[in-house]
């Protein structure tokens, strides 16, 4: 019985670290993502194509990769060795899906027809006002279900942090394993089925919201 | 007195000249009705009037007074712009309602975010913002939408939305209101009921600019007809004149080709 108490403490500990960089990524990508997309849809091109490059290189390589190399870059580059793993974890994952997440923006706001934009203008608003008041509810509309996708597809992520020693919940279960104990690394899956779970509703209830129109 | 002079507008896309320099004038209650073939500049006319195309020459003078001139950049801020563009109303081909505002929403919007600019309103919120949806409800009403103040956009039939449309463009009592082929996008047994509230206007003396393939309606609705070619006026003059005795040749010619669909 107590072997039993035990894991299940060890799963939820280790699935602690899995939800607060879940909480905190997402926290900090939606909003970076967002200043990401006015980036790369700059009229200045040295901007814009900086940007530019930098998402191709994220979303074209690992989220492993990315995990070493905020890890050891640090210490490699300005000798300033990157001590705490967590830290480096959310580093890595902060980047990788603002950079996911502002592809989606860019697609959702350059979807809005421009005939929104001047019917706006040609009432006597200001660009803010046009951006807030017409078009932004719309772009969250259309992206909706692409970041819903994301961000089911960031809680099963978050496992990968322990490829740099985080231990999360995967890694903390696989220590029985080595036991001789097998169901505890098994039931990881039903912590993320249950969070999913939760996740869709909630998500779908979002969309919900804003079936009273269509864009 | 000339509500509207616009004199020697021109337009380039690059290399491409669009607009050749444009002049013409509008008298209060006048409705101007703008013809011509596809491609010939109409609808950048329109888009430099209500400052969505910047003119690469020329001047717009709104009751005798410039609010635009080409050579000169400071009336070119973006302010400067929002301010005068005011005078002018634009109702487009394709609507663009709001999707997610009701259709009062949609005109009541843009008076309410100008309203806040205003002293009344941080005094009289309330009040202010009543008047402006007594507004909303009465030229809702009175283009025949009384029953669908609450409906959304997609709730509409496209006749319904453009009368929206209109509606909204006149909320904000602009001295000229401009049409883009208001009823192109229409399904034909629904042009009817724009046209309708388009020559009702007309009645009521609104000065109007109205971009239009609709030859019958043109006729009867305008005061002035322009007729537009590659980017040029070729002819004007009075429905009368240009439908009945056209003078030069290209106008015969387009409304030959015309009258014979
Ligand atoms: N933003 C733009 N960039 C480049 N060329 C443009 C642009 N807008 C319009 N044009 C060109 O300007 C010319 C006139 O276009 P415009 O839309 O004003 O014609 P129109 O008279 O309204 O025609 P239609 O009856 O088909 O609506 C066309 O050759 C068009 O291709
Ligand atoms: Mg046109």
């Amino acid at each position: 019985m107590d072997a039993v108490l035990n894991a299940i403490t060890s799963l939820n500990e280790g699935f602690l670290f899995n939800l607060q960089l879940f909480g905190i990524t997402l926290l900090l990508a939606i909003p970076l993502g967002l200043v990401i997309a006015l980036g790369s849809m700059s009229k200045f091109l040295p901007l814009k194509w900086l940007t530019k490059t930098f998402v191709w290189i994220i979303r074209g390589t690992p989220l492993m990769l990315q995990l070493f190399v905020v890890l050891y870059g640090p210490g490699i580059l300005f000798d300033i060795p990157m001590s705490n793993r967590f830290l480096a974890a959310e580093v890595a994952f902060v980047i990788n899906y603002a950079c996911y997440f502002s592809e989606i923006y860019r697609g959702g706001i350059e979807s809005i027809p421009k005939g929104q934009y001047e019917a706006g203008a040609v009432l006597g608003m200001t660009r803010t006002q046009v951006f807030f008041k017409v078009v932004l509810l719309q772009v969250v509309k259309r992206i909706t279900p692409a970041m819903g996708n994301e961000v089911i597809t960031l809680t099963k992520d978050t496992s990968l942090a322990r490829v740099i020693g985080v231990t999360e919940i995967i890694m903390s279960a696989e220590r029985f394993t080595k036991q001789g104990l097998i169901w505890p690394l098994f039931s990881t899956g039903l912590y993320f089925l249950v969070m999913n779970g939760i996740l869709t509703v909630l998500l779908s209830r979002i969309e919900k919201k804003m079936d009273y129109f269509k864009a | 007195m000339a509500v509207l002079e616009v004199k020697g507008i021109k337009k380039n896309f690059d290399e491409l000249q669009v607009l050749k320099g444009i002049d013409f004038s509008l008298e209060k209650g006048e409705a101007l009705a703008l013809i011509g073939a596809s491609g010939s500049g109409k609808t950048t006319l329109l888009r430099c009037l209500n400052f969505l195309e910047t003119p690469t020459r020329g001047q717009i003078y709104v009751n005798e007074k410039l609010i635009y001139d080409a050579s000169n950049p400071s009336m070119l801020s973006e302010r400067e712009i929002r301010r005068n563009r005011l005078h002018f109303g634009l109702v487009f081909q394709s609507f663009n309602l709001f999707p997610q505002y009701t259709a009062l929403q949609n005109l009541t919007l843009a008076k309410e975010l100008l309203a806040r600019e205003t002293p009344e309103y941080k005094k009289n919120r309330k009040d202010v913002l009543d008047q402006i949806k007594t507004e909303g409800e009465a030229l809702l009403a009175s283009v025949g939408l009384s029953d669908k103040l609450d409906f959304y956009p997609h709730q509409l039939s496209g006749g319904q939305q453009q009368r929206v449309a209109i509606a909204r463009a006149l909320m904000l009592q602009p001295d000229i209101l401009c049409f883009d082929e208001p009823t192109s996008a229409l399904d034909p047994e629904l042009t009817g009921e724009v046209l309708r509230v388009i020559r009702g206007l007309a009645e009521k003396r609104t000065t109007m600019v109205i971009v239009t393939h609709e030859m019958k309606f043109a006729r009867d609705v305008s005061d002035q007809v322009l007729f537009m070619d590659k980017g040029v006026v070729v002819e004007r003059g009075t429905p009368a004149d240009v439908f009945e005795h056209p003078q030069e040749e290209r106008t015969k010619q387009f409304l030959e080709r015309y009258f014979e669909e």
